[in-house]
């Protein structure tokens, strides 16, 4: 914004729990170098201490400050109110797709129980007691499929794909994007032995088949990984899957 | 019926549906000119097994295509889901391709 | 109401405008065969719907239905190319290419209605 600056923030943050709620207003003073973490953490320090929210390491690191700012899924700590104040104001909401706990608070459950439902975990070939394998694996860090991995290992949980899919708001059963990528990365694991297993998990209507390409949750990623294109995969796989001689 | 199934079906019709429907779109455009007669429709239709057999195939492709696009609306949008559902489903795609064979069988024989 | 906030990319877009296209084409299916069947009462039969769908009203709706079916063909396209070929990079441009043959294709119908 040009001219003079505002003086303080009109911002109106969401108070409830699971049986309902409303928008909270409130006034915090502008600073020139702001996220919308600090504002957060203004009204809760020096306005209203009863209000619920989350965060950690404050630097775009552990994905535990994301939610709803001005209709967008974002990482708080990460987010300049200049970026996205409109006028001076702010709307702060709690991440969409999942139950609420208190006012910015959702409960991440929901989330990671589809994670293990789409055989998230990895599962050594050739070990399956969970014994360290005799040889090491090679897997040459230029080939397709462990580039294809690598682009979606990076991946800490943070659910802001998870709230911005309209699919995962439509179908309560889809797995959603940061489980199917993460399924991905591990049907791309040369080390891993369950890959039957786990593409029979993400397959169907609760699994990839659901996906409609709306790509919100690439567009939102705060780590820039492509859940998209790791369920394009995911579709791939099981497309070639299908048909008589395939191994 | 699988997943899988279903979308290598949509897929798959989509792929073909993508070939017929630019071959439609061509042969509308050059029918439409100096208006649309009866006609000159039958003159391209009567007697021509390719035509039929185009058009048949096109019809059935997109019965099923269509059916299972309006599966996914009714399931994400009105909550419809379910076995029985599913076999409505099944059964419009087939009505409306046994539909327009009929009316592929009509242009045939006109 | 829908929170047009977050949805406001060129993909999602993409994806409204092809489920809407793909509804419309749908319901419009049927009726179209219903039509074109008239042939089997005879060649008459056919012309005199044809001649009662000759005004303009009727033939902007079927502007329409060429555009949505343009429109559902090259978004269709893109969501292939994504799904089989993993094209991710040009996915806007498709977007964009998609929206321009659409229109091509609705202006190209108008320009040979009246040649």
């Amino acid at each position: 914004m040009t001219g003079t600056a505002e003086d303080t923030l009109r911002v109106s943050v969401w108070r409830g729990n699971e049986a309902g709620g409303a928008l909270a207003e409130y006034r915090v003073p502008a600073r020139a170098n702001q996220t919308v973490l600090d504002v957060v953490t203004y009204i809760q320090r020096e306005l209203d201490p009863s209000l619920a929210y989350r965060f950690a390491c404050r630097v775009g690191m552990c994905g535990s400050c994301a939610m709803t700012v001005n209709g967008r899924a974002r990482w708080t700590c990460r987010t300049h109110v200049s970026k996205v104040a409109q006028d001076g104001a702010l709307e702060l909401r709690p991440l969409s797709n999942l139950p609420v706990i208190r006012d910015l608070a959702t409960d991440m459950a929901p989330f990671f129980d589809k994670w293990s439902r789409a055989k998230g975990t990895f599962q050594p070939k050739d070990a399956p007691d969970g014994a360290v394998p005799a040889e090491f694996a090679v897997v040459p860090p230029a080939s397709r499929q462990r580039e294809a991995a690598d682009a979606g290992i990076e991946c800490i949980g943070c659910g802001v794909c998870y709230a911005s899919c309209d699919i995962v708001a439509w179908n309560q059963d889809y797995l959603g994007p940061a489980a199917l990528n993460r399924a991905w990365t591990l049907v791309n694991d040369v080390r891993d032995g369950a890959k039957r297993e786990r593409l029979d998990a993400v397959a169907g209507d609760a699994g990839c088949h659901a996906c409609h390409s709306t790509q919100s949750c690439t567009e939102r990623c705060p780590k820039q990984i492509d859940p998209s294109g790791a369920i394009a995969g995911l579709k791939r796989s099981l497309f070639w899957s299908i048909l008589p001689g395939f191994r | 019926m699988n997943g899988v199934h279903l979308w290598a079906v949509q897929r798959i019709t989509a792929m073909f549906l993508a070939l017929a429907v630019v071959v439609h779109l061509v042969t509308i455009l050059v029918a439409v000119r100096g208006g649309l007669s009866g006609a000159e429709i039958i003159a391209r239709t009567s007697g021509s097994l390719a035509w039929f057999g185009f058009y048949a195939a096109f019809a059935l492709a997109a019965g099923l295509h269509g059916a299972i696009g309006l599966r996914a609306i009714g399931a994400e949008w009105l909550g419809w889901r379910g076995r029985g559902v599913d076999a409505l489903w099944l059964g419009i795609g087939l009505a409306t391709a046994a539909f327009g064979i009929r009316a592929a069988w009509g242009l045939f024989s006109a | 109401m829908i929170d047009t906030r977050p949805r406001r990319h060129p993909a999602w877009i993409a994806f409204l405008i092809h489920r809407l296209s793909g509804l419309a084409l749908a319901l419009f299916l049927p009726l179209h065969f219903w039509a074109l069947g008239q042939a089997i009462q005879g060649e008459a039969a056919l012309d005199g719907f044809l001649r009662w769908a000759d005004n303009g009203v009727l033939k902007f709706a079927e502007t329409v239905l060429v555009v949505l079916l343009a429109a559902h063909l090259a978004g269709g396209l893109r969501v292939l190319a994504l799904e089989f070929l993993g094209w991710r990079a040009q996915q806007k441009t498709m977007v964009a290419a998609s929206a321009g043959v659409a229109l091509a294709a609705g202006l190209l119908f108008l320009l040979n209605l009246g040649a």
